[in-house]
């Protein structure tokens, strides 16, 4: 009998229904990265610049959601937010917003470091062919500094993936709300379903984590050289 | 009298309370080579970034062809299309290949079409002895290389003078004289207008019709090339070419 709890990831449409989990997990990553990377590239250029007032201000911003943990921010979006501003998304509209900010703070500070860490000869270099601030920063600086902040940035990308496990706490339906639901509802008949689903679940976020974990190691001992 | 390219007049420079460049005054005529000589130390390299305002200055002015250069961010950027500059560290932008590199300026500040300015680029290239090396990156190539290509990257902007920051001072010693040659031809045969700081004082007395010496921000002397090499006036001057082995 034991041996035949591995039918509850089989069972009807379990499996199906789990990597549809799997898929809001992905995308709410892949759509809050995207927006968090934009975001995040224009704030840690503004960072680099040498206006005291709005350094500090986006330094507080980078604290702000550097301290705060991630699963206040989604409470904050998900039940404050609309309550105070009067404002209706989807669960998974907010989650975006809140990971968005939150990978935008993070990313802010990789690029503020890249750039800074070219060193000042490529810019004084740009600068006397007669490059202009902007055209230095597009052609000479912003080039350098992605190559230096791709493993930084690939580790936020895993961070991010796994925090998406607390999106259950909203209500949407990700890989982990639906792992237990399955739980809760063969709880009668297969007691240690529990180890089964969470098991799967381990793995598939390994599936997804591990090759971006591997690629910025490798990436970073290639600039280590 | 030929035209006049650069003038300083008065130029000071002050870090906080040091006192770095005292009253420079100096003129540059199109077509001559003027060497920044002088002990570590002495305000050469500063003197020669005030020229294109990489360094700003306390007060005194620079004068373009007889114009007197307002030093803000924009005017500064536009006047140094027609300042080249070479640095001590080549400096070639590592992101790009060699091609890429030489034409990111003339297209995109100047606007020159690409297939024309790579043309003249290739010409260049293979007038130092690089055009192999169009598709390489910074990386692959030598000291000796790569500042021979951040000179060609100078001089495709079409300057009207150039300023040489030490450009030999960290190659090995057998790349030195390729560069040494690369900027003798381009006095020679193509009468480019330049102000060299070096540490090379052979190449110095053969290539200069100017050479200010300086010391502790002061041009100590402003003597026309052969006469300073055969007849330093100050005993300064003395001192420091004897111990330059020279």
């Amino acid at each position: 009998m034991e041996h035949s709890v591995i039918n509850v990831l089989f069972v009807g449409n379990n499996f199906a229904r789990i990597m549809q989990g799997l898929w809001t997990s992905v995308w709410i990553s892949v759509d809050s990265l995207a927006a968090g990377l934009v975001l995040g590239t224009l704030l840690g250029i503004l960072r680099t610049l040498p206006s005291k007032p709005l350094r500090f201000i986006l330094r507080l911003y980078l604290e702000f959601f550097r301290i705060v943990p991630t699963i206040v921010l989604l409470y904050l979006v998900y039940y404050i937010l609309p309550r105070s501003f009067n404002i209706s998304w989807p669960a998974s509209w907010m989650a975006i917003l809140a990971f968005a900010l939150w990978v935008a703070a993070e990313f802010s500070d990789i690029v503020r470091g890249a750039i800074e860490s070219v060193p000042v000869t490529q810019k004084e270099s740009g600068l006397a062919l007669g490059l202009s601030k902007t055209q230095l920063f597009r052609y000479v600086l912003l080039p350098q500094a992605v190559q230096l902040e791709l493993p930084a940035t690939i580790n936020l990308a895993t961070r991010v993936i796994k925090t998406t496990s607390l999106l259950m706490m909203i209500s949407i339906m990700d890989v982990i709300a639906i792992g237990q639901q399955i739980i809760e509802a063969n709880n009668q008949k297969y007691p240690t379903a529990v180890f089964w689903i969470y098991g799967l679940i381990f793995i598939l976020y390994f599936i997804i984590d591990y090759p971006l974990s591997l690629w910025s190691k490798k990436l970073a001992a290639k600039e280590n050289r | 009298m030929t035209e006049e390219i650069l003038r300083v007049e008065n130029l000071n420079k002050f870090y906080g309370d040091r006192h770095i460049l005292h009253d420079i005054n100096f003129t540059l005529h199109q077509g001559e080579v003027l060497t920044l000589l002088g002990p570590s130390g002495s305000g050469k390299s500063t003197l020669i970034r005030c020229l294109n305002g990489l360094e700003d200055f306390s007060s005194g002015a620079v004068y373009f062809k007889g114009e007197k250069i307002k030093p803000t961010d924009k005017n500064w950027q536009e006047i140094r299309q027609k300042i080249g500059m070479v640095f001590q560290s080549y400096d070639l932008f590592p992101n790009l290949t060699v091609m890429e590199n030489i034409l990111l300026a003339p297209t995109k500040v100047q606007k020159r079409a690409k297939d024309q300015v790579a043309q003249e680029a290739e010409g260049l290239l293979k007038d130092v002895g690089l055009e192999k090396y169009a598709d390489s990156y910074p990386r692959e190539l030598s000291g000796g290389q790569k500042q021979r290509i951040a000179i060609v990257r100078a001089l495709i902007m079409h300057p009207e003078v150039m300023l040489l920051d030490e450009v030999t001072a960290s190659l090995d010693p057998e790349m030195v004289r390729g560069i040494l040659q690369i900027m003798t031809k381009l006095s020679k045969k193509h009468h480019m207008t330049m102000i060299i700081v070096t540490h090379e004082m052979g190449f110095a007395e053969q290539i200069a019709d100017q050479v200010l010496f300086l010391e502790d921000g002061r041009i100590l002397e402003n003597t026309p090339g052969k006469a300073f090499f055969a007849q330093p006036k100050t005993e300064r001057a003395r001192d420091f070419l004897e111990s330059m082995d020279f």
